[in-house]
């Protein structure tokens, strides 16, 4: 299981900026290792957010994604004390989900 | 008494199961392999759905004029314009030259940020892809001191 994720979202008016520093190894599957073998491709695919419970953001990542990946982007209508969630998953299916309340 | 033959055959026939069955995970993941196998801008652009691509003020791409490191290089992409359905982040000189791509519906702003990874100093694009299948693009040029991705 991987570390878990830092999530700050910050309303501002009616709208919440959502920063998220997932902690991730994103091998893009072009590295070899010591012995010349390539290290395989191992990145986040997927990332949703929910707010409240209700889907409202969804991207899809590839292996160009910098390691421990930040994220920046803006949900409308979310105020102080809505709970944020952001969920990714890897192309070995693994996944995570953390949570954050707006503030 | 199983000879060496009848185990190959059944292990192929496994081996075409799992292929056919595949992973789960994998099978139902949205995920577009195309434009992110796609080598270059207009390749990923079409694979992602675009049927004729365009310049646009429109669109902004936000990144540094020199990154020191390749590994890390910050980059956002925002529009204001409305009826779009993707924002895709791109850069042209890597082995796969779609970085990232977000999915724009009514309850997020057309406008991300992310880091992302360039092998060396490249243009980097913008493509904001509409409902109506038009790409508009635009585009910065990262020069890159360090690259980032092995080597």
């Amino acid at each position: 299981m991987a570390d878990p994720m830092r999530i700050r979202a910050q309303a501002s008016g009616d709208k919440a900026t959502i920063r998220v520093l997932m902690s991730h190894e994103m091998e893009t599957g072009q590295r070899k290792d010591a012995a010349g073998k390539t290290v395989p491709a191992w990145f986040i695919q997927e990332v949703t957010a929910k707010l409240n419970g209700k889907d409202v953001f969804s991207a899809e990542w590839g292996p160009a994604v910098s390691k421990n990946p930040f994220l920046q982007f803006t949900v409308k209508g979310a105020k102080a004390g809505d709970k944020i969630a952001v969920t990714w998953k890897d192309n070995k299916g693994d996944t995570r989900t953390d949570e954050a309340t707006v503030s | 008494m199983q000879t060496r033959r009848e185990t190959l055959k059944q292990s192929a026939v496994v081996a075409g199961l799992l292929a056919s069955a595949g992973f789960p995970q994998f099978t139902h993941a949205s995920v577009n392999k195309a434009a992110f196998d796609a080598k270059t801008v207009q390749d990923a652009a079409r694979a992602a759905g675009a049927k004729s691509m365009a310049e646009s003020k429109d669109v902004t791409i936000i990144g540094p004029d020199i990154a020191e490191n390749g590994a890390v290089v910050p980059l956002g992409a925002s529009t204001t314009l409305s009826g779009v359905k993707q924002l895709l982040i791109m850069v042209e000189k890597n082995p796969s030259a779609l970085v990232a791509l977000f999915n724009v519906t009514d309850t997020v702003d057309a406008n991300f940020s992310t880091r992302a990874k360039m092998g060396q100093s490249s243009d980097v694009y913008a493509v904001a892809l509409m409902n109506d299948g038009r790409a508009l693009w635009a585009k910065k040029e990262v020069k890159v001191t360090l690259g980032g991705c092995g080597g």
